[in-house]
């Protein structure tokens, strides 16, 4: 059991895995560190933009990786879109009636996706899925290793954004002190709603990177969107190093935990990592900052 | 095409409320005539159960395609003749693949007036299914659920048409005899991977124990969560146990990463032999991963190719932009089997329909039975699968021989 050949994979396998989860976290703990809310709908709009990056695919022979700006630039603006004309308005400025509403398009989404798609599963067929590298002894495919360094990447970038920009800024500030921001003459609706755009633009990269090794369905987000809630709170609400951070914790969690339990009990020490988070350190291990 | 109706949605119209209104009032009037019904042809309710969403959505919806073609035909040729022409009125239920929402379904589809239902694929939800059906004595018809625990509790009002676990297995496991025999026994070991529900571990447990007799070894177990999102650490196991076999029993989803991730980390074996395997016969994924899926060998339920109903059925499928996967012969062949058990009963009541399914004789279906007979635990005796490989960009029955379009290309060549 304690072969090495199988911990070093357990390790990649972690860690790649993590690096997604962490990219589907960063768009979750960005809005929750803006707007305060937990975006339901995010596994949705994740399905929705793998049904994007399949149709791209099928329907114009666009590539996966060729489709990331059509995709990040799509969903921003459908992000933006939502939190402007839909969830800002019907909010009232009352977060329960966010939630709600999030519930909402997430259930929205689903079943048009069910309509529109049936139960189906589908997948898609790129040249280079079966490329693979061997690494010591452990053959790593290669899509997975371009999701794994891209993932990185888009969390840099995301991160310099919010550090360096005067959107960035603005962001901070509006995730801070809400009245003062709008004092010092920030549109504050604006700002929510390109920090949504910002955390759906995220899923659509991930979609990118995700559809050439994995597979979408109508429910696929369930599979991704609680493991993600698992991240933000494990790293810190509305903390980027935090979901980067607890991303690649959940990932190598997941992995060792089928290793050492086997498979299907391996996914326990996920919930196990998130109860304990809440228990003795609900702040996560990197606080709540943005 | 007909849109799937979700479940929990009201699934009563109005007409349809008054309508069974009227007919429960009618006979509690008439106690005991629903001849007087009949005659009217009343359309008799047919639940159709499948898990058409959640995580093995794929193949719930597959089955609901094939209960509804055959539906649609039997209304066209003039509906049940023993009760007047009445037409057959599916009533759509979602298991979601939850054997606990699968009951409830039932008790819903209960309320509703169905006479019978068909389903509902998965062995845990089917369980759960014919249990719920029991209390209210409808007759269930399944389709494909293979747990040999559903046939077998002392429930009358189950029929199982397909083969369970047991059958399947024991031919899975003659017929690689025949196969491993003929290439002069060159496989020895045998690594299993399965899903970790009922169906996988089931079968998974059944294997272990008679591999053995049949002169192979099991060397390693390996079992996964449905759904499993990478199974980079479970092929690196696999790798690291050199088998000769791989016997996978997994789900469609889990299947196929399965298949792509062996084949990216360049797992060699004389064959890959799945025993009911997700998608090791669908045409779906060897249409979308012909390399992952190249000479892939399943033991499964497969429809008989020389039928002419089998060639009008996969055309018409086909012309839908559907995949003919077994579900669909399968539940069209449940449907026409319930329309000759309603024709037979000359009665909608539960009771009757259940006496007729029993005494059933049929040999009408499109599956390569040469008949439908159900012994006393309610399971169809002629029920048996057949061994297919994915040779190039088709299915072919390998086995058994009067069946094959195609020999059995083992063992495998190396893919890379």
């Amino acid at each position: 059991m304690l072969d090495p050949i199988l911990l070093w994979s357990g390790l990649i396998n972690g860690l790649l895995q993590g690096s997604i989860y962490a990219l589907v976290a960063l768009g979750l703990t960005l809005i929750y560190g803006v707007l305060h809310i937990i975006n339901f709908a995010h596994g949705s709009l994740l399905m929705l933009a793998m049904y994007g990056v399949f149709l791209l695919f099928t329907n114009f022979g666009i590539d996966p990786y060729a489709a990331l700006p059509i995709l990040v630039i799509g969903m921003f603006a459908l992000g933006y879109g939502l939190q402007r004309v839909l969830i800002g308005r019907a909010s009232h400025g009352r977060d329960e009636n966010i939630l709600l509403v999030t519930l909402g398009i997430s259930i929205v989404i689903e079943n048009l996706a069910l309509f529109f798609f049936q139960g189906d599963t589908r997948t898609i067929d790129v040249p280079y899925a079966f490329d693979s590298i061997e690494i010591a002894g452990v053959f790593v495919a290669i899509p997975r290793l371009i999701a794994f360094g891209a993932a990185l990447l888009i969390a840099a970038l995301l991160w310099l954004m919010i550090q360096r920009s005067d959107v960035g800024r603005a962001i901070r500030a509006v995730a801070k002190e809400k009245q003062g921001a709008r004092l010092v003459g920030i549109n504050v609706d604006h700002i929510y709603a390109v920090s949504y755009g910002i955390g759906i633009a995220c899923l659509g990269a991930a979609a990118c990177l995700l559809m050439p090794t994995y597979l979408v369905y109508p429910t696929v987000g369930h599979a991704f969107v609680l493991i993600a809630f698992t991240v933000v709170v494990l790293g810190g609400m509305g903390s980027f190093p935090g979901a980067l951070l607890g991303g690649l914790l959940i990932g190598l969690c997941e992995s060792f935990g089928g290793l050492f339990l086997g498979e299907s009990f391996g996914q326990i020490g996920i919930f196990l990592v998130f109860i304990a988070v809440l228990l003795f350190r609900p702040s996560g291990l990197l606080g709540a900052r943005v | 095409m007909k849109k799937p109706t979700r479940s929990g949605n009201l699934g009563l119209s109005r007409r349809s409320l008054v309508k069974g209104s009227a007919s429960l009032a009618a006979l509690t009037a008439l106690g005991g005539f629903p001849q007087v019904l009949r005659a009217q042809g009343a359309a008799v309710k047919v639940g159709v159960l499948h898990p058409v969403t959640g995580a093995i959505a794929f193949a719930g919806t597959q089955a609901r395609i094939g209960a509804e073609m055959a539906i649609e035909e039997i209304n066209k040729a003039g509906g049940i003749k023993s009760l007047g022409g009445a037409k057959i009125e599916p009533v759509f239920g979602d298991t979601q693949g939850k054997p606990e929402i699968a009951a409830t379904e039932v008790d819903r589809m209960a309320n509703e007036g169905i006479v019978a239902l068909i389903g509902s694929f998965a062995s845990s939800n089917t369980l759960a299914t014919t249990q719920a059906a029991a209390k209210h004595g409808i007759p269930c018809i399944v389709d494909v659920a293979v747990s040999d625990k559903i046939v077998g509790r002392g429930l009358d009002n189950v029929f199982r048409f397909s083969p369970g676990f047991g059958k399947c297995s024991e031919d899975a496991l003659n017929n690689l005899v025949k196969i491993n025999t003929v290439a002069g026994g060159i496989a020895k070991t045998v690594t299993i991977i399965h899903e970790d529900s009922l169906f996988g571990s089931g079968l998974a447990g059944l294997l272990n124990k008679r591999l053995p007799d049949f002169g192979f070894e099991v060397i390693e177990t390996i079992a996964h969560a449905t759904p499993t999102r990478d199974f980079g650490n479970v092929v690196t196991k696999l790798r690291a146990t050199k088998p000769d076999l791989i016997v996978p029993a997994n789900y469609y989803n889990e299947y196929v990463l399965l298949a792509r991730t062996m084949l990216q980390q360049r797992v060699e074996a004389k064959a890959v032999y799945s025993v009911l395997g997700g998608a090791a016969s669908n045409y779906r994924f060897v249409q979308e991963h012909p390399k992952a899926a190249q000479y892939i060998m399943d033991c499964n339920h497969w429809a008989d190719p020389r039928k002419d109903g089998t060639k009008a059925l996969r055309a018409k499928v086909e012309a839908t932009g559907k995949f003919f996967t077994y579900e669909i012969p399968m539940n069209y062949d449940c449907l026409h089997l319930c329309a000759d058990a309603l024709e037979r009963a000359a009665s909608a009541d539960r009771a009757a329909v259940k006496s007729a399914l029993a005494a059933t004789n049929w040999k009408g279906m499109i599956m390569p039975y040469q008949a439908v007979e159900f012994d006393e635990t309610g399971q169809n005796i002629h029920a048996l699968p057949v061994n297919t490989q994915i040779i190039g960009d088709d299915i072919q029955i390998i086995f058994p021989e009067e069946l094959a379009t195609a020999e059995a290309v083992y063992p495998m060549p190396a893919r890379g």
